[in-house]
């Protein structure tokens, strides 16, 4: 059983949001990084790039598959985790840790789910 | 008529009965009618012996000049005896692309080694198993260098002229602008016109050096104007040329590519041959094509496996950034034998003899009234003034056995390789200047 | 085993140029490079050892097995290495006066006829070097058509699911996007889907016939049309022409334009990733769009290159890979009009013949038994049952001296395994094949588990390709 934090949002896409201030923190859930396997690479935007609610903004690489990882907001990237670039194994070991990028200027927010509509999200696809 | 099935007719036969076929067209029921098609309008089949004299029949239709003085882009040059005798090796000759490392450890092994090699010659970090040719080795990179906000490149027109059309063939279906920027009247690449050209949308630099009419380029001062507008430098190379020249590392390059036919494959009238490309670290998960890693298997023991390989089309799909799949890999373990085979010094040597007879060439037809057009310094091929017409010198050489320099850019382009000796040099010299007192 | 660095001595090498008989060049410094690059040094002994160890860790078609489904691993006859390795062949220069090179453009065109032939098609060019590069080359004759008329809404091409990942990567590089149509419960495309699928931003549609399952698909006539009467162009991806040669055209089934893989198809070596050479066929409508340049024959017979009016230009430095392609032709020349479909027909014996016997081995076969040239095993079943996945099987195989079907793909079936055993196998290895392949299946339901570490016997296990990809080591790093 995936671990599902009470306090964070999440996507049907799978990935988890937290909100600070206006700034939106975006990473992979538990559940996806299990699916997707050891990760070993991921393609991240760069600082000041436009990200939109829906539309893929990273990608993350298995050995034999690539995934994107979609955006839960429309707004501008103002922070990027570069460390994942050098650990992308980090995403495996502590996915809500290993967050993406922090967005702000954020014009719309895509369609959240709470952890337990999450929860039964996740059990719905498994 | 010759075939190369095992089971005989009568085998075949009973195998189709064994489905409860009665022949071979029952295999082919699903196709519709309308698409069956009758015999083909082929020639009969051959024996072996038929097959090899027909061949040798349309070989001997080719003259094989005894000196060539040609290069541009393609270069006769010595192939050490081992390098074609360890290339022929079936078990390499005829495996396909090692997707199952475990039996596969000896081409991987190979590319692992041919890596190696490209980044100490071109002293860049990372080397793909190879591209085509040159020509698509420098349309990849240019492709490769692109970023979202920079989407035009700048290339000089003073590389081989082959290159330029596949560069532009490859960047006008991704809309790509491509801005050429001509020579200077000492024939390299203008340094002023290619500082106006270059700007905050261009995303690479690409220049050959020595260029395609032979000049070695002013390589510190094309990256650095690439690198202070923030754009990529990408550096075409000889490979032969590295044995002593400057290298597109140490130039500070990008990316490099170059024409690996020079080491250790033949003219073949243009085929197959080696796109030889190699990156720094920072543009590593950019670079195109099957990349070969070191790791370790289960017990431990080393292991070489194809890496990186989300980059690619196979898992990428239509996100991925080129659609290449097979490449080159017999042509670069043939370079790989080769480099191994003549060593560090041995390439040095090579290098050293090809500026050698190509100086001493230009030197004996300055005397015949052939002028060099540039004053700049040259490795191997160089551009001369041609004081008589030059189609009918190149056919007057070619019934002396002479394969001239190639006529281009209002004079002739000349070539020497290690291949062409003194005396081979004299030899031709001599016939150039009957050819010019007719 | 050590690497050619790690068996390097200073000082050892053999002599293979000679001292200048010139004077040497006085380079300025600034021109020099630094420092010399750490190549091998080594005997010619050791070297010719070297590569003999390397060579007894890899398997070729010629050593062996090799049902490498979407490949066409067939045997590569010696005599073609033989002929291309002629020296009137190999010593001549691209750029040398074509009057001292009409057995190369003889040679180019008489393959360029026999491929037009065997394909229905009207031209040809050989200057594309892999498949890959072919699709790349003939969507760039369907961008050219469409420009040329105009139509510049033109942008999109389907592609069946199915289809090999060079596919929609080609059309992105040429300049299209992609649309992704279903397969139907046969595993051919999808007709309504096609319909919904096409339109008046439809610039084409690229299709392997037999797809990626081994399956002919019977309604490719109307496949055609429909793509055709929005306005679209047909592409024949020939990775599986082997199964149709002489029985089925492209052309005839209403394709456009096609490339053909001569190292799949006309027996050229794969040389462990290449050289590979991807001719491209087209209808005339398509071929002043030909790169160039082309070889013409006038009334004599003499021959010349020509530029075709409208080319898309250049996708390769000269001709394409000329000694690749000279092997095809003897190829050709050895089959002839009746060993060409002879070995095509034999394919998809071999194939349907293996197809029935693993099916009745408990292999599950999705598709059914009846083929063409190739088929696919879906170990989701057997994985279900046992947990022995695709991969574990194919592992297991190596340790029978075998070269494993393709895994993983078609990505339709998700454990996949794609068998084509060509035409240059016998049956008794066919058989011998499947008792392994029954071996396995025994296994898998007595001790699955151990199958998860197989190969036990070869040079390595399975690598740690994880660790490879997170840390990639991408070449020798010398001990400073």
């Amino acid at each position: 059983m995936s671990t599902i934090p009470a306090e964070l949002r999440y996507t049907t896409s799978h990935e988890w949001v937290s909100e600070e201030d206006g700034t939106y923190t975006i990473g992979l859930t538990d559940y996806a990084q299990d699916a997707l396997g050891d990760l070993v690479f991921v393609n991240l935007p760069q600082e000041g790039d436009e990200v939109t609610a829906g539309e893929a903004f990273a990608d993350v690489e298995s050995v034999k598959a690539v995934s994107d990882v979609f955006s839960p907001v429309t707004g501008v990237v103002v922070e990027v985790n570069e460390a994942l670039l050098d650990a992308p194994e980090s995403i495996n070991e502590d996915p809500y840790g290993a967050w993406f990028v922090r967005v702000g200027e954020v014009s719309e927010v895509g369609e959240l789910l709470d952890a337990d509509a999450y929860a039964a999200h996740c059990e719905q696809e498994a | 008529m010759g075939s190369y099935l095992p089971e005989t007719r009568e085998g075949r036969a009973d195998m189709l009965a064994s489905l409860g076929l009665t022949g071979p067209d029952e295999l082919y029921s699903v196709v519709p009618e309308e698409v069956r098609c009758g015999s083909l309008n082929l020639p009969e089949g051959l024996s072996e012996l038929e097959v090899v004299g027909r061949m040798e029949a349309l070989a001997s239709e080719n003259v094989r000049f005894g000196t060539v003085l040609r290069g541009a882009g393609a270069y006769r040059h010595h192939i050490p005896a081992i390098v074609r005798t360890i290339t022929s090796k079936e078990e390499f000759l005829t495996a396909y692309t090692p997707y199952q490392a475990e039996i596969s450890q000896g081409v991987l092994q190979s590319i692992f080694e041919y890596q190696t090699q490209v980044c100490e010659l071109t002293g860049m970090d990372v080397s793909n198993a190879s591209v085509y040719d040159g020509a698509t080795a420098a349309a990849e990179a240019v492709l490769m260098c692109l970023e979202r906000k920079r989407g035009q490149v700048v290339v000089a027109e003073t590389i081989n002229p082959d290159v330029m059309t596949v560069i532009k063939t490859y960047c006008a279906s991704r809309n790509v602008p491509v801005v050429s920027v001509p020579a200077a009247s000492d024939l390299g690449v203008d340094l002023d016109a290619l500082r106006a050209a270059v700007g905050p949308t261009t995303a690479a630099v690409y220049v050959q050096s020595p260029n395609y009419l032979g000049v070695i380029e002013d390589m510190d001062a094309v990256v650095a104007i690439a690198h202070e507008a923030g754009a990529k430098a990408i550096m075409g190379f000889n490979p032969i040329s590295l044995g002593i020249l400057r290298t597109p590392g140490e130039y500070g390059a990008d990316a490099a590519v170059g024409e690996g036919q020079p080491l250790g494959l033949p003219l073949g009238f243009g085929g197959p041959y080696l796109g030889i490309m190699a990156t720094t670290k920072a543009l590593m998960r950019k670079l195109p094509g099957r990349i070969v890693g070191e790791t370790t298997d289960a017990e431990g023991r080393r292991a070489f496996v194809l890496t990186l390989q989300a980059r690619e089309q196979h898992i990428r799909r239509e996100k991925a950034s080129s659609n290449i799949c097979s490449n080159e890999a017999l042509c670069a373990m043939t370079a790989s034998v080769y480099l191994a085979t003549v060593g560090p010094e041995g390439l040095a040597q090579a290098a050293r003899l090809c500026a050698g007879h190509a100086h001493y060439l230009a030197d004996s037809l300055a005397e015949l009234g052939f002028v060099c057009k540039s004053n700049r310094a040259f490795f191997n091929e160089f551009l001369t003034t041609c004081p008589v017409d030059a189609d009918q010198l190149v056919s007057a050489l070619a019934k002396r056995g002479i394969l001239a320099g190639l006529p281009t850019h209002g004079g002739i382009l000349w070539c020497a390789t290690e291949l062409n000796t003194r005396a081979d040099i004299d030899r031709a010299v001599c016939a150039i200047k009957e050819v010019c007192d007719l | 085993m050590k690497l050619l660095f790690e068996r390097s001595v200073a000082g050892r090498g053999q002599t293979v140029f000679p001292q200048l008989d010139v004077p040497e060049v006085a380079f300025d410094q600034a021109l020099l490079r630094r420092d010399m690059p750490r190549l091998p040094q080594m005997a010619e002994v050791d070297l010719g050892r070297h590569y003999t160890e390397l060579a007894s860790q890899t398997h070729g078609v010629n050593d062996g097995f090799y049902p490498l489904g979407s490949c066409t691993m067939k045997y590569n006859p010696r005599v073609n290495e033989q002929v291309a390795a002629l020296p009137g062949f190999t010593d001549i220069h691209p750029l040398q006066p074509v009057e001292t090179a009409q057995g190369c453009l003889r040679a180019m065109h008489e393959l360029e006829a026999m491929l037009c032939e065997i394909c229905g098609m009207d031209a040809m060019t050989l200057q594309p070097a892999a498949g890959a590069h072919g699709e790349y080359t003939g969507l760039l004759l369907i961008r050219a058509h469409h420009l040329a008329n105009g139509d510049t809404a033109r942008t999109k091409i389907i592609v069946p699911d199915s289809a090999h990942g060079t596919n929609p990567a080609s059309a992105v590089m040429a300049g299209f996007t992609v649309v992704s149509v279903p397969s139907n419960a046969q595993g051919g495309v999808d007709l309504d889907a096609l319909r919904a699928a096409v339109g008046p931003d439809t610039a084409g549609l690229m299709l392997t016939n037999p797809n990626t399952l081994g399956l002919f698909d019977p309604n490719i006539l109307q496949i055609c049309q429909i793509v055709h009467e929005a306005g679209g162009l047909c592409y024949y991806d020939g990775a599986n022409l082997n199964a149709v040669m002489g029985h089925a055209r492209p052309g005839d089934m209403g394709f456009d334009c096609v490339h053909v893989n001569l190292h799949k198809t006309f027996s050229t070596p794969h040389g462990g990733g290449g050289p590979g050479s991807g001719p491209v066929g087209c209808k005339a409508f398509l071929a002043p769009y030909l790169p160039g340049p082309r070889v013409a024959q006038d009334a004599d017979g003499h021959l010349s290159f020509e530029q075709p009016e409208q080319s898309v230009g250049k996708v390769r430095s000269f001709y394409g890979n000329f000694l690749v392609a000279v092997r095809a032709l003897t190829y050709i020349l050895t089959l002839g009009r009746e060993g060409i479909p002879e070995a095509s027909s034999t394919a998809v014996l071999n194939a349907n013949y293996l197809a029935h016997l693993l099916a009745e081995a408990g292999y599950d076969l999705p598709y059914g038994e009846r083929c063409m040239h190739e088929f696919v095993i879906d170990c989701g079943p057997l994985k279900a049952k046992t947990g022995v996945s695709a991969m574990d099987v194919a592992k297991r195989l190596l340790d029978f001296g075998i070269h494993p079907p393709t895994m993983y793909f078609p990505l339709i079936v998700h454990e996949a395994l794609m068998v084509e055993p060509t035409e240059t196998e016998a049956r008794e290895t066919l058989d011998e094949f499947v008792q392994m392949m029954t071996a396995i299946l025994e296994e898998a339901h007595t001790d699955g588990e151990r199958l998860h570490g197989a190969p036990f016997t070869c040079p390595i296990g399975r690598p740690d390709e994880v660790t490879a990809a997170r840390k990639p080591h991408l070449r020798y790093e010398f001990g400073e």
